[in-house]
């Protein structure tokens, strides 16, 4: 997909003044963030649970070569196939090799950000083999040709009346009368029309939230059951996950379960969580005669032992971006690649390089709620700084943001000066602002002030509020 | 060098490891081993009667309904009863279990037909017995083999599932325990569904919509008398 990273301030001024993007953003809070807390609260172990998580995945990352040994062995052995890809390049040639082999037209698709990440559906497209999004956002984000702005609600920036018109465009076969007020008709209509593409199609590909060392299983978590239908119906099921997703035993997976559908949904697990290993076996009446996994590396290998470990943690639970502020203004698309919000600002530079993804990791207030609700504990507001230091050390930060650095540093050395200035700007902003308590515009800082307002200082410097209650504190200290 | 090893040696370049360390491999074959455990939530714990009740209590919080029947001689009867009450054809799709077969429909309930083999997606109805249901979170166990298809837990837009109350499991961990038992260590079936209420979707502007591409009704019929474990294998 076309990476539009690099230009994330234009996306960003873009996305505040689209009015049908601001409405659907507003489902964003609404919809994850109560439900999350309510499903943690109901759980007592859960803080206790995602420290055991994080020692899992971390755990796994000291001993994932032979985790990955063990598992491509397991695979084996039970009748399915394990293709290593180390680049996009390699794991989009080994599907299609897989899919010429049995002749396959059309592909059915579970959701899989890796696939999107290898630019897999337009790369079939060019080869003649219809890809078939059957994840009900998926499918919606094909017909109008998007890439995903969510990683686990890939339609969330689209309204209903948008998904109304957008069926009404493309099904063009059904009566254009029919009514789509309601959301459940168009559920249903989009349930009818997939239901035969199910049935057709040649091969499924899925993603995998995980890969178990122990079984050699690759497992799905879903609500829709459309990567059920994805991998037990048609002849060959391909498997594509990136190598972190390793995960030593069923009960290590259980762990991380307990707090993945929590995180994401606020569910207490997803509707269906799915084990596969291998295929059909000589008795089965049902399921594929083929099972092929490819395991992708893709850069991450090389964030093993770098400050970037962490982030291979993840478990791609959404979390961070469902309460990120700059997510709930901006959305997802502005972040210009696959993967949005604080985790895509940390992976994204990893994986594109810091030259086009620099911007990301700016677009933060470090205000820590991502890391703060990450189920696997990962730090991403110290990765995001991480990245900001590399960025600046490279040279590649803008002028105005060095000389503005340069500045502040210069200030910041001559503590007298520095207390003076901001002193004077803080009274003087408190003085104007008082009245309204706000500013609407402001010179030099249209900036912030085009889309909110800057709220107006209460007159005094932080510096100068310490003083007056520490000498407040000394003066009750010596009457007592 | 093929992706393979490019792929290992610059994990192993990255961890400061050759990969022959007998120390590093000892502790990870000794985790696929053992499985420990990790912490198991208390919520499942539980005498069997209290796990029952979670079970049907969570599984009805994520919309599906369930009844409880005395005996297996009482499932057919139960099986039409709901049909019946959803307004549905007295027709289902069900696999080979043998805890299925001995079921008395022709006796019980002559007018159910009850067809077997996979789902091709015509079925309005699936019936299926299930391996294990979990109460911490209400979710049903199945497995795919000759006996349970897995399309008939996917392609019917209702599912009917029965599960032996002595199978009602508190946790994940433990259904997990009985898998071994059943199949060997460290071998599954192709496919095991975790299956926890009926399908459903939140695309369409984040509200909660059931009935995606899967059932869009899920129905459970617990067994309280099933007899020994010996005869639900």
């Amino acid at each position: 997909m076309q990476i539009t990273s690099p230009q994330f301030k234009t996306n960003a001024a873009r996305a505040l003044d689209d009015a049908q993007l601001q409405r659907a953003l507003s489902n964003v809070e609404k919809g994850f963030v109560d439900k999350r807390v309510k499903a943690a609260k109901a759980l007592p172990e859960f803080e206790a649970l995602r420290d055991r998580a994080r020692d899992i995945k971390n755990h796994t990352l000291q001993h994932l070569d032979l985790y990955l040994e063990a598992y491509e062995e397991k695979v084996t052995a039970s009748g399915g196939h394990v293709h290593f890809a180390e680049t996009a390049a390699e794991a989009r040639n080994t599907i299609l090799q897989i899919c010429r082999q049995v002749d396959a037209k059309t592909v059915t698709k579970g959701k899989s950000m890796i696939t999107e990440e290898i630019g897999l559906n337009g790369f079939l497209e060019e080869n003649d083999i219809a890809p078939i999004e059957t994840d009900l956002g998926e499918y919606i984000i094909q017909l109008r040709n998007e890439p995903p702005s969510h990683i686990i609600a890939p339609a969330v920036h689209v309204n209903k009346d948008q998904v109304e018109a957008d069926f009404r465009r493309t099904h063009t076969h059904l009566d254009a009368d029919r009514s789509l007020e309601e959301p459940s008709a168009l559920l249903g209509e989009a349930r009818g029309i997939l239901r035969d593409k199910f049935l057709a199609a040649d091969v499924g590909i899925t993603g995998a939230n995980f890969l178990i060392a122990e079984t050699g299983t690759s497992v799905i978590v879903t609500n829709e059951g459309n990567g059920d239908l994805t991998q037990i119906l048609p002849k060959v099921h391909i498997v594509l996950a990136t190598i972190e997703k390793i995960t030593p035993t069923l009960e290590d997976v259980s762990q991380i379960l307990r707090v993945l559908a929590r995180s994401a949904t606020g569910q207490d697990l997803s509707v269906y969580t799915t084990f596969s290993t291998g295929p059909r076996r000589p008795q089965d009446v049902d399921g594929p005669e083929e099972y092929h996994v490819v395991i992708l590396d893709n850069g991450r290998s090389s964030m093993i032992g770098t400050e970037f470990q962490d982030m291979l943690r993840c478990i791609r639970c959404g979390a961070c971006m469902n309460h990120c502020p700059v997510y709930h203004a901006v959305g997802g698309h502005a972040y210009g690649w696959v993967y949005p919000g604080p985790m895509g600002a940390v992976l994204t530079p990893t994986l594109i390089g810091v030259d086009k993804g620099g911007h990301l990791p700016n677009a933060s207030t470090f205000c820590g709620r991502c890391e703060s609700v990450c189920p696997m504990r990962i730090p991403l507001p110290k990765m995001m700084r991480h990245w900001r230091e590399r960025e600046f050390e490279r040279n590649l930060s803008p002028a105005t943001v060095r000389t503005g650095l340069g500045l502040w540093a210069f200030m910041a050395k001559r503590p007298k000066l520095y207390r003076a200035l901001t002193r004077l700007a803080v009274g003087a902003l408190g003085m104007f602002g008082r009245t309204r308590g706000r500013f609407r515009s402001l010179p030099l800082a249209g900036g912030w002030t085009t889309h909110r307002d800057l709220p107006a200082p209460q007159g005094r410097t932080f510096m100068d509020q310490w003083a007056r209650r520490t000498a407040g504190e000394q003066s009750v200290g010596t009457a007592g | 060098m093929g992706a393979r090893a490019a792929i290992l040696s610059k994990i192993r370049r990255s961890l400061g490891v050759d990969g022959t360390e007998t120390d590093r491999r000892a502790v990870a074959a000794d985790r696929l081993q053992r499985a420990p455990r990790g912490l198991v939530p208390k919520r499942g714990a539980g005498s069997a009667s209290e796990q029952k009740a979670l079970f049907m209590k969570m599984a009805e919080a994520v919309q599906a309904s369930v009844v409880t029947v005395p005996s297996r001689q009482a499932v057919p009867e139960a099986v039409a009863d709901y049909l019946r009450g959803r307004n549905l054809p007295p027709s289902l799709k069900t696999g080979a279990d043998p805890r299925i077969t001995a079921l008395p429909f022709e006796a019980n309930t002559p007018t159910l037909e009850v067809r077997h083999g996979p789902s091709d997606g015509q079925d309005p109805v699936g019936l299926s017995y299930a391996f294990a249901g979990i109460a911490e979170t209400g979710t049903l166990v199945l497995h795919s083999g000759p006996d349970n298809p897995t399309t008939l837990n996917f392609l019917p837009d209702t599912h009917v599932v029965v599960v032996d109350a002595q199978d009602i499991d508190g946790d994940y961990e433990t259904a997990w325990t009985r898998l071994r038992d059943t199949f060997g260590k460290g071998v599954m079936p192709r496919t095991v569904n975790m299956i926890t209420g009926p399908s459903r979707s939140g695309d369409i502007e984040q509200t909660l919509l059931l009935g995606a591409h899967g059932p869009r009704d899920l129905h459970i019929i617990v067994v309280e008398g099933a007899g020994t474990s010996g005869e639900s294998a």
